[in-house]
């Protein structure tokens, strides 16, 4: 899988109410919730980022809490990859969950800027900056989240794994 | 080699005779939870899923807790849908505001109900689900999408955690208590210092504290990025699972050769309170040192501190005094149980003479989501456990995190106080 757009580049500890804060929590719809995606940090976000987008963030990225409607309204927002020097662990198992690749790099933070057009092969790990002719890799995912990526995400994964189960008999528990 | 508490329970529900840290495990869930804002995705997810039936209704709980009572039209539809949905899938453990015997944050009501015991493996969608390794329990939150996998499956797949021990020795000062020694950590090690790691809270301090401290102390591990924080069962641990109907209980405590990622010694007797500042948990400083920081509002509540130890500290402090005519404050008890609690003992009086704004349990102000928003330009002292940009209203606002002693005693002043100033 390559991917390839605009990098928006935000700072360390970007936590999950700012990406969708909690006023806006009651909403399920993806693109209701990316219509809000980091409005109190940039203005307009949902309506300048693009299909292929990828986010660039520092440490700690997607930390607090755990909604889902973080990584949802990412991905409604057409954003491809996210890249940061490391994540909280609910926000990266929701984007990997729902399809959404999330490469750890601090090398690759440094060799970026915000509005840079980049490119990365999300399997391979490889990160190109078109504008400033850098590269660097990332270490690729597990072939776990791979496949769980590639299945779609956890829901399709799951969907598989329940079509092809045996129904059991129903145990009882004491 | 020993193993840790935290290894042995997810050994135990990976049914293996052992696991070390890295390791990636399938486990069985044995309690799977969500609440109003994080439920209603799950569901969504379940049925895309081709899910029918949840893997067991009795360990299924659904607590509405954030938008509730119903703060708009859209939560009501929340709320409603997932009443529903409980129904459809015999789903016992549903609570909402106004109706069964107990209701309220999720964090303290699931313990109160006697759904909490060590060596569970607690699957929750909410960050703050790392309360519950203060019965011993291996908690952590999850997303929406786990949650539905984990309904549908009964299991959740787990890398296994490296532990960080933290050993609190000696006797805690006056108006110090857990909420003081969780913020000292955290701004100790970060708000990274523990990521992908579990905390493991141990030694005398840890064991002087009652299970409502140690859920405070857990709850907040989350904040320095821990999987999950976690307490040796104790006699404590069992006079409060004996309170709550719990009478046979496997214990999972640490080996003493388990291998540790660090080992943490906090001399606790010279810990003054703490407060974080804005805008990160680990942004945490002697209350000193910002001590005179006009506030504009107060708040006591919250899964944090929001339990029956909490409000009888903070009214120690409020008792017979008035809350500062240039600050407003709120106490919200953090279930009915404990609503009825402090009602009986007189403390939701003290409050209320106090001028304080009293409600009905919910985690409304502490996310943001409604009751008691703050302003442009604002200032809270809360005992809440985020102070994130713009976490309990406008983004030009300031949240500062305390205890609920420094809280009380802020409201009265209007100011960032130290309680001996007012209770003399």
């Amino acid at each position: 899988m390559v991917v390839q757009g605009r990098a928006w580049k935000l700072g360390d500890n970007v936590d999950t109410d700012q990406l969708v804060p909690g006023r806006y929590l009651s909403l399920t719809d993806p693109q209701e919730l990316a219509s809000h995606c980091l409005e109190d940090m940039i203005p307009r976000f949902h309506e300048l980022a693009r299909q292929g987008d990828i986010v660039v963030a520092g440490e700690n990225f997607g930390c607090g809490s755990s909604r889902e409607h973080a990584a949802t309204a990412l991905k409604a927002l057409g954003i491809s990859c996210l890249l940061a020097s490391s994540y909280a662990r609910i926000f990266f198992r929701n984007c990997i969950n729902l399809g959404l690749p999330a490469l750890t790099s601090s090398e690759a933070i440094s060799g970026i800027q915000d509005g840079d057009e980049v490119r990365i092969d999300v399997a391979a790990g490889a990160i190109e900056n078109l504008t400033r002719a850098f590269r660097c890799s990332a270490p690729p995912l597990s072939s776990f989240l791979i496949e769980l990526i590639e299945a779609g995400g956890l829901t399709a994964y799951v969907r598989d794994r329940l079509e092809a189960r045996v129904p059991a008999p129903r145990e009882k528990r004491e | 080699m020993g193993m840790t508490m935290t290894e042995k329970i997810l050994a135990r529900a990976s049914e293996q005779a052992e696991v070390r840290p890295g390791e990636i495990v399938q486990v069985s869930a044995d309690l799977v939870f969500g609440q109003d804002t994080t439920m209603p995705l799950a569901v969504i997810e379940f049925r895309r899923m081709g899910a029918e039936r949840v893997f067991d209704p009795d360990r299924v709980a659904i607590v509405c807790d954030h938008f509730v009572p119903n703060a708009t039209v859209l939560a009501a539809e929340r709320t409603k849908s997932l009443r529903e949905f409980a129904g459809e899938q015999g789903i016992a453990h549903y609570f909402e505001a106004g109706r069964g015997k107990n209701y309220g944050v999720e964090h303290a009501l699931l313990p109160e109900e006697g759904m909490i015991w060590p060596g569970m493996v607690v699957v929750g969608a909410d960050s703050h689900t790392t309360s519950y390794g203060a019965l011993g329990a291996f908690a952590s939150g999850f997303g929406s999408t786990d949650v539905a996998a984990a309904m549908a499956l009964g299991e959740v797949w787990l890398r296994v955690p490296e532990t960080m021990r933290f050993v609190y020795e000696g006797e805690l000062g006056s108006w110090v208590g857990a909420k003081d020694l969780i913020l000292y950590t955290i701004g100790q090690i970060g708000v990274t210092g523990a990521l992908y790691r579990t905390m493991e809270l141990v030694g005398s301090a840890i064991e002087s504290l009652t299970v409502d401290q140690r859920l405070t102390m857990c709850n907040m591990g989350v904040e320095a990025g821990a999987k999950n924080a976690i307490v040796p069962v104790d006699p404590e641990t069992e006079r409060y699972l004996r309170a709550v109907g719990i009478r046979e209980v496997s214990i999972y405590n640490s080996d003493p050769d388990a291998r540790y990622h660090s080992v943490t010694e906090i001399e606790v007797s010279e810990i003054e309170p703490q407060v974080a500042c804005p805008s990160s948990p680990d942004n945490v400083k002697p209350l000193s040192e910002v001590t005179g920081t006009r506030l504009d509002a107060a708040f006591i509540g919250s899964c944090t501190n929001g339990r029956i130890d909490d409000l009888r500290r903070a009214a120690r402090v409020l008792e017979g005094k008035r809350v500062s005519r240039d600050l407003r404050l709120i106490v919200i008890p953090a279930t009915q149980d404990v609503y009825l609690q402090a009602l009986r003992e007189g403390l939701l009086e003290v409050f209320a003479e106090a001028g304080a704004a009293v409600s009905t349990p919910t985690c409304g102000p502490c996310f943001g989501g409604h009751m008691g928003l703050l302003a442009a330009g604002e200032r809270v002292i809360a005992t809440t456990n985020r102070n994130f940009v713009g976490r309990m209203g406008h983004p030009e606002s300031e949240v500062f995190l305390s205890s609920p002693v420094v809280a009380a005693a802020s409201a009265v002043m209007g100011r960032i106080t130290h309680p001996d100033e007012v209770v003399r």
